[in-house]
């Protein structure tokens, strides 16, 4: 990271789904970070850990219950006035998982990919309308050809690229990637992947790739959040995270990872983690050295440093 | 070791709207006692439409057009239904992906075990139910006589699949078909599945046929590989050769494709364009048309499966005595000796 320019900031941030008169699902429970311009930072955890819930409160798919969102210099919680409501919609974009349920099988390409462009009104005629389409088919690896077929047409591959397509025809300047190559393909994941790589560099793009596989995000991110049970528990660069894991979770999470390498995995040992030994509510965010954040309370972090 | 079965150029198509699809073109391999064959490919390369003929559930658009499985000297494509009942459950059995679907929501774990024990063996209700609970121990569930009443529901996703384990044991079979049984679990809980299985794999000398997408997982669990391509298998050979000495360019994009976690500096391979629509099959080797290392005979003829060791066979033109000397891309052979490097380090430490 270059010049360390802040494009998001999350504060406290909780999400709490009330499912019935006695019980609350803290879903995301007081997490905070910060995202740098141009870098991709991956969101990982189990399933239920809240990292998907975390991506879609930061686009206000939910209301956060509390905590504060700054975007772009600008506070996106609460009720917001028609300009910055504008500004969110069109610079900030998600992609989402299923390729299949998140485009409208009844609509062609082009109106799905065109939509948002309607409704923010950024073109003057159809025609400026669809040659801004069929660029952005172009761009993401589809041709012009494919902009009047339904979405049932393609393969997972593709609509994912569709679904690349809409979010970036807004000319966004953050992406939030919601577990978008989980449905697809191995062989067909490494296209995405490195399409997104690409747009990135092409477009300075900031992304927010939440995903469960962890050698993916691994692969892609510059920086890493682990969360667990609605905490973020460990922060830090993607190398940092790898070679010099401080959490206990984060441990156990890695070596549960099975390699590629049949002779390393004969002799993998895995690490358990023990949820009651370690003291979330308590905890508070540590910042160590080379840009790595830990949550844990003073006695554990003393405890964990000897041990790493 | 014993050879359990042994199928031999198994074609199967299947019936539809468009026409009829070729999904199996001529599958060959064995399988002996006590070890695991993975077989991986892409979704629609055919893995599980193979493993479905030897149990005889393929759908009913489904038919074996050529070929024979014989398990223990008897071809079961050609088995009564009688017979593959029989087959099914006490010599073969099988699991799936989704542990929520294969269960019955409105009956207990404990009766689901049960109801297989009774269906094949000859016990009264009271020995079946001891060996439920003897069998839910056996997969590591805790307090087995708690759980045997509960229903799928109460339980987690790896608890489910553990109880799917328990089911499929119920009657002792020789072979346990495993169709990606840990994709939708997270990485902790596929973790401790796989060690279960393999577990149990020695304790009762099972043969597995473990089919995933997921190359971390091959290299964990299996000792002989089988990749799989547009309905052929396109190399085979032991978990070694496959990952550190693979010949075949399908093996190559697909082992370069996916990230390792320990050396991502490395770029990522992908593998241009999509699969073969099986409605045409190809004429020439399937891999053709997204190969680099595409030759004119590729396009014109299927290569034959040749032989690079006693146990490591590939089907491609590249092995052809006339065929050019070529190398795998050098992504890969950076990956592979950073693999190995790691793998040394690991093992002295």
């Amino acid at each position: 990271m270059q010049k360390r320019d802040v494009i998001l900031e999350v504060k406290n941030l909780k999400q709490y789904f009330k499912t019935s008169r006695k019980f609350t699902v803290k879903a995301v429970d007081d997490v905070s970070f910060k995202v740098y311009r141009g870098e991709t930072f991956g969101i990982v955890g189990e399933s239920g850990s809240g990292k998907s819930t975390t991506g879609r409160s930061i686009i206000k798919l939910y209301e956060p219950t509390d905590g504060t969102i700054i975007f772009e210099d600008t506070e996106i919680t609460g009720r917001l006035d028609s300009n910055t409501e504008k500004m969110l919609r069109t610079k900030m974009q998600m992609i989402f998982q299923d390729p299949m349920a998140s485009l409208n099988p009844r609509k062609t390409v082009l109106n799905i990919i065109a939509q948002g462009l309607d409704i923010h009104k950024l073109y003057a005629t159809t025609e400026e309308q669809d040659e801004m389409v069929y660029q952005m088919l172009e761009t993401v690896g589809l041709s012009r050809e494919h902009a009047h077929r339904y979405p049932h047409e393609f393969s997972g591959g593709q609509r994912q690229r569709i679904g690349i397509a809409r979010a970036l025809i807004m000319n966004p300047s953050f992406v939030i990637a919601d577990e978008c190559i989980s449905a697809l393909d191995v062989s067909i994941q490494a296209q995405v992947v490195n399409l997104l790589k690409l747009l990135q560099q092409e477009r300075n793009l900031t992304y927010i790739f939440i995903a469960h596989d962890l050698s993916m995000v691994k692969y892609i991110s510059d920086r890493i959040a682990v969360m667990h049970h609605g905490r973020i528990v460990e922060i830090g660069t993607s190398d940092e995270i790898y070679h010099n894991p401080i959490h206990p979770y984060t441990k156990s999470l890695l070596s549960a990872v099975p390699h590629p390498n049949p002779v390393l995995e004969r002799h993998r040992k895995r690490v358990f983690y023990d949820k009651s030994l370690v003291n979330y509510d308590d905890g508070i965010y540590h910042e160590l050295e080379g840009d790595h954040i830990v949550l844990a309370t003073d006695e554990e972090l003393k405890k964990w440093m000897v041990e790493s | 070791m014993e050879k359990l079965l042994e199928v031999k150029d198994l074609e199967i198509a299947f019936d539809t709207h468009n026409g009829s699809v070729h999904a199996i073109r001529g599958v060959s391999f064995d399988l002996y006692q006590g070890e695991t064959l993975a077989i991986v490919g892409e979704s629609g390369s055919g893995k599980s439409v193979t493993t479905k003929a030897l149990m005889g559930i393929l759908a009913k658009n489904g038919n074996v057009i050529n070929g024979e499985a014989n398990y223990m000297g008897k071809d079961i494509l050609k088995m009564s239904k009688k017979e593959i009942v029989n087959l099914r459950g006490k010599e073969m059995a099988m699991i799936f992906q989704d542990p929520m679907t294969s269960l019955n929501p409105t009956m207990t774990v404990g009766f689901q075990i049960k109801e297989a024990v009774i269906e094949h063996n000859e016990v009264t209700k009271k020995q079946a139910k001891a060996r439920a609970i003897e069998l839910l121990e056996l997969v590591g569930i805790d307090s087995p006589r708690a759980r045997y009443k509960q229903y799928p529901h109460q339980l987690s996703g790896g608890m489910r699949q553990r109880v799917v384990i328990a089911i499929a044991l119920a009657c002792n079979p020789k072979v346990l078909i495993a169709d990606e049984p840990t994709t939708a679990l997270d990485v902790t809980i596929q973790a401790q599945i796989l060690e279960l299985i393999k577990s149990l794999q020695k304790k009762i000398n099972l043969a597995i046929i473990f089919i995933t997408h997921d190359l971390g997982v091959v290299a964990n669990i299996a000792d002989r590989v089988a990749v799989m391509y547009a309905g052929k298998i396109a190399e085979y050979g032991t978990a070694d050769e496959i990952f550190y000495t693979p010949v075949h360019p399908y093996t190559w994009g697909l082992l370069a494709s996916v990230p390792d976690m320990s050396n991502t500096d490395v770029e990522l391979y992908s593998i241009p364009g999509a699969p073969p629509n099986l409605l045409y099959p190809p004429k020439g080797d399937a891999f053709a048309e997204r190969s680099e290392y595409a030759m004119n005979i590729d396009l014109e003829y299927q290569p034959p499966m040749y032989k690079v060791s006693d146990t490591h066979y590939a089907a491609t033109w590249l092995l052809h005595e006339q065929a050019p000397e070529t190398f795998m891309p050098k992504v890969l052979e950076k990956r592979i000796e950073l693999m190995k490097k790691e793998a040394e380090e690991y093992a002295k430490a």
